[in-house]
Formats: structure tokens, C-alpha cells, sequence
């Protein structure tokens, strides 16, 4: 479904949202994906450009399969991944994504995790870098269906901080209406730990070096595993260094 | 090679170094030794220019240079090694990338080539060789899960692959079973006891002295140096305690 009214701050899913930015693409038109039975698929979104990017993902998942997103949301002025996702029974969604933003940029990951049957398993891994005045959010929802027994879905949601002057909004959320489900999330802001950083710098690296190389351990998690997991990190290190 | 000159600095505003005066030549091995609360720590940290120690009197200079305006990773390149008491754990960060990473800044910042991953990686293992740390534990994260001998063993191979000029040794000793000290002490005498080289051992007990021989055995007390021997001080000390020593 695509609405063709402009969204405003007060819709829950744009409630950080450069809604301004958002009018020069709007509307935006949903992307619907489909992995049939037992077949896996996966995909890389890559907004790594400046400029607004919007995407909005349908991904629909029959019984028993499986599909790995990763999202690397660096570079444009105003980057929104929304991604909605269906899984049928005993289907397995991971999704890896890190954010990495400086000046007045705005990056958002807004997820809606179905589970609609029985013995379904989702992973999302979340990683923001925020310099600047960047505001970075994650809006997680996991769903699980009445009668989806055997549920396990995860979310991981870690921000970081740079300067005192960005902003990371976090909020994960769980709606079950099933008995037997593991839901684990877990959720943190911080700012780099000051003791490893003046350990690496007292080895003789520079002070962006010994960041980087921080900040890469932070978000490696989220392309852990993936298949284009190099070319991914690279991408994001040359970010990185582009931040600091 | 080191000259500390009347040294001041606080923690949180409370002064901890009181006057310190210290000269350090190339060739000599110098010791600290002291009570709780004496500084020694607040001395290596404010060498290695760590934040949060602020120097409020006094001047350091390192081969000719004013080492209190250089940067921690500047005083490095300097020549200079902090050898920590606590080494922190670093998640994520293999000691292989990171040491690769910190040899080729500091040869850059000394304007000589980057090691190849090919040459770095027969330095680690020969430096690793000589702490008998196996180089599987050079690919692992930073000191996680390292035990507290293992953290100091790791510690002697970053200097030995950084080779340094000067290197100061925050409580090395701490930590370490009886073999893990002499493998310690002998790794610091195959790394550090060259006539262009010296270090300065801070250390609460006689016991790494029996390893690494000092020249020079000073004693701090209240953020200055009160007495200075040769290595018979540090047996005086063990025998006799800080307090009758001090007093």
C-alpha cells in the first residue's frame, strides 16, 4: 500500500524523519520482494551517496525461507530504509545494517518484523556512528502472530556517539500474541571508551586512526557472515574515515 | 635521554606529583619503587601524556625535546613506551591489525617505509617467540579474555615489536606467576638492555629486580623522589618496609 499523503512527525514511523527532505521524493514507491518456499535470497542496500535516498522494502517470506539484508545507511543528507517483512513458517530473516552520519544528516532504519507462523526466526543487528549534529534512529517493531509458537527473534540495536551534539533515537518494540516465543532485545547509546583509546594512541596511533579502528569493531557485527561482507566493511571503513 | 626537571601534576585537581627531578641515560636501567599512593602510576601516565593527568609545573624532556608538548601517539613515534598495569581489552581489534597499524604510524611519523604484512608478521612472531606467547593469541581481540599474565606477556611483545628507546614499565610484575615473571624479566632484558636503550621499571617488590638488574633504585614517596641507591636499596626496602626506609 502506498500512501500519497506526505507522512508528518506525528506518524510514529517518521517521527524523527526529515519530512522536508522526504517531499521531494515522496511518494516513494514500495519495493516487493517474494522468497518461495524453501529458497533463500539476499540483498545489500548501499546508500553511500549524499542526497535523499528512500526505500521502502516488502520482503515476504513462504515457509521455510530465508533471506540476509544488510543495509549500509552512509552518506546521504537524509537516508531511510523501511523495510516491512512476512515470515511464514519455520522462515529464517537476518538483517545487519550500520549508519554512519556527521553534519546535519539524518539516517533512519524503520523495521516491521512479522512473524505470522509457527517456528520462524529473525536477527536484526543495528550499529550507528552519529558525529556531529546527525540524528541516527532505529524504530524496530517484531510482531509475532497469534498461534506463532516457537518463535526466536533478536535485535541488537548499539549507537555511538561522537559528539555530545548528535542525537540517537532507539526504539525497539514487541507486540506477541503467541505463548511460546524468545524475544531478545537489547539496546545501548554510548561514546567510545576513553581508556582503549588512549591505549591504541600511546601505541603510536594518530587519534582518527585509533577511532576507526574502534568504530570498525563496533559495526562489524552487523556484516558478520554476510556474503559480501569485504566489500561492505570497506565501504563503511572509507566512511568512517571520511567522519573523523 | 629522559630528563624529568621538578615535575608537577594533578589528578581531579589533587596535586600527586610534587617536584619529581629524574634523569634517565641511555644504557641505564632505573627502578621506582614505592608505598600505595606515592605517584608511581601518576608518574607513568603523565610521561605517557594520558588525559585527565595534568602537568601544573616542571618540564620533561625526551632526546632533546619537550616531551610535555607532544601527543600520546607523538611520544610514541618519539621513541617512547607505556607499559600498562591494567591493559585494557579492546573487543573486535585484533593485536595483529592493531600492532601492524601502530608499527607503520610510528615509522611513518619517523619518516621511514611501512613493514609489508609479510615482514610484520615475522617480527610479531619472533618477538612472540621470545615471551613464549604463541602467535595464535596475536589474532585474537586485545587482551579479551587474556589472563592477567598473559595481558603482561602481551604487553612485552607490543614492545618488542615496537622497539622503542625508552620504555617505562607500570607494575609489570603485578599479576604474574613465578614463571611468567622470569620469562617477563628475561624478555625485558633481550628487548631493552642495549647501550642505546633504557627503561624505567616501576614496581612495588624487589622480586623483578632479581630479573632485570637495575642501575638505579629510586624511591617515591608523597609525589617526589626521597632517596636513590644502587640495587642494594631495593633489598633494604624488601627487608626493611617503606615506612623505616621513608621515614
Amino acid at each position: 500500500m502506498t500512501t500519497l499523503a506526505l507522512p508528518t512527525r506525528r506518524d510514529e514511523g517518521f517521527r524523527y524523519s526529515d519530512v522536508d527532505a522526504l517531499a521531494g521524493v515522496w511518494p516513494v514507491t514500495r519495493e516487493d520482494i517474494t522468497v518461495a518456499a524453501g529458497t533463500s535470497g539476499s540483498l545489500e542496500v548501499v546508500a553511500i551517496d549524499g542526497g535523499t535516498v528512500a526505500r521502502h522494502l516488502l520482503i515476504t517470506l513462504d515457509a521455510g525461507a530465508t533471506f540476509d539484508l544488510r543495509v549500509l545507511n552512509a552518506g546521504p543528507s537524509f537516508g531511510r530504509i523501511e523495510v516491512d517483512v512476512i515470515l511464514g513458517e519455520g522462515a529464517d530473516f537476518t538483517l545487519g545494517a550500520a549508519q554512519l552520519a556527521t553534519g546535519a544528516e539524518t539516517v533512519e532504519i524503520v523495521t516491521e518484523v512479522m512473524h505470522a507462523a509457527p517456528d520462524a526466526t529473525s536477527k536484526q543487528i543495528i550499529r550507528t556512528v552519529l558525529a556531529g549534529h546527525s540524528t541516527g534512529t532505529y524504530l524496530g517493531c517484531i510482531a509475532v502472530a497469534r498461534g506463532a509458537d516457537g518463535t526466536d527473534a533478536e535485535q541488537s540495536v548499539r549507537a555511538m556517539l561522537l559528539d555530545r551534539t548528535a542525537t540517537a533515537n532507539a526504539r525497539p518494540e514487541l507486540e506477541i500474541y503467541a505463548d511460546d516465543v524468545k524475544a531478545a532485545h537489547g539496546c545501548a547509546v554510548g561514546e567510545l571508551d576513553a581508556q582503549g583509546l588512549f591505549y591504541l594512541m600511546s601505541r603510536g596511533l594518530t587519534p582518527p586512526q585509533a577511532k576507526r579502528l574502534m568504530l570498525q569493531a563496533f559495526i562489524a557485527e552487523a556484516f558478520a557472515g554476510a556474503p559480501g561482507e569485504e566489500a561492505l566493511s570497506e565501504a563503511a571503513v572509507s566512511r568512517l574515515e571520511a567522519i573523523l | 635521554m629522559l630528563q624529568i626537571d621538578n615535575l608537577q601534576a594533578t589528578v581531579a585537581d589533587k596535586p600527586i606529583l610534587k617536584g619529581l627531578s629524574l634523569t634517565i641515560n641511555p644504557g641505564e636501567i632505573h627502578a621506582i619503587m614505592g608505598p600505595n599512593g606515592a605517584g608511581k602510576s601518576t608518574l607513568g601516565y603523565t610521561l605517557g601524556g594520558r588525559p585527565g593527568y595534568d602537568v601544573t609545573g616542571g618540564s620533561v624532556s625526551f632526546d632533546g625535546r619537550d616531551l610535555l608538548e607532544l601527543e600520546p601517539h607523538e611520544r610514541a613515534a618519539a621513541g617512547l613506551f607505556l607499559g600498562f598495569q591494567y591493559p585494557v581489552e579492546i573487543p573486535g581489534v585484533s593485536f595483529v591489525q592493531f600492532l601492524r597499524e601502530a608499527a607503520n604510524a610510528q615509522r611513518k611519523g619517523r619518516g621511514q617505509e611501512p613493514l609489508s604484512g609479510g615482514e610484520f608478521l615475522k617480527l610479531a612472531r619472533e618477538k612472540a617467540g621470545l615471551l613464549r606467547m604463541d602467535m595464535d593469541m596475536l589474532k585474537r581481540p586485545v587482551n579479551v579474555g587474556f589472563s592477567g599474565g598473559e595481558k603482561k606477556r602481551a604487553e612485552m611483545v607490543q614492545m618488542g615489536i615496537l622497539d622503542p628507546k625508552l620504555a617505562i614499565l607500570d607494575e609489570t610484575d603485578s599479576g604474574l606467576d613465578i614463571d611468567a615473571l622470569r620469562i617477563c624479566g628475561e624478555g625485558i632484558n633481550a628487548i631493552m638492555r642495549k647501550p642505546d636503550k633504557a627503561v624505567l621499571l616501576i614496581t612495588h617488590y624487589q622480586r623483578l629486580l632479581d630479573y632485570v638488574k637495575p642501575d638505579f633504585v629510586h624511591v617515591l614517596a608523597d609525589g617526589r623522589i626521597i632517596r636513590t641507591g644502587g640495587p642494594e636499596l631495593a633489598l633494604q626496602l624488601e627487608n626493611e618496609g617503606y615506612e623505616a626506609v621513608v621515614a
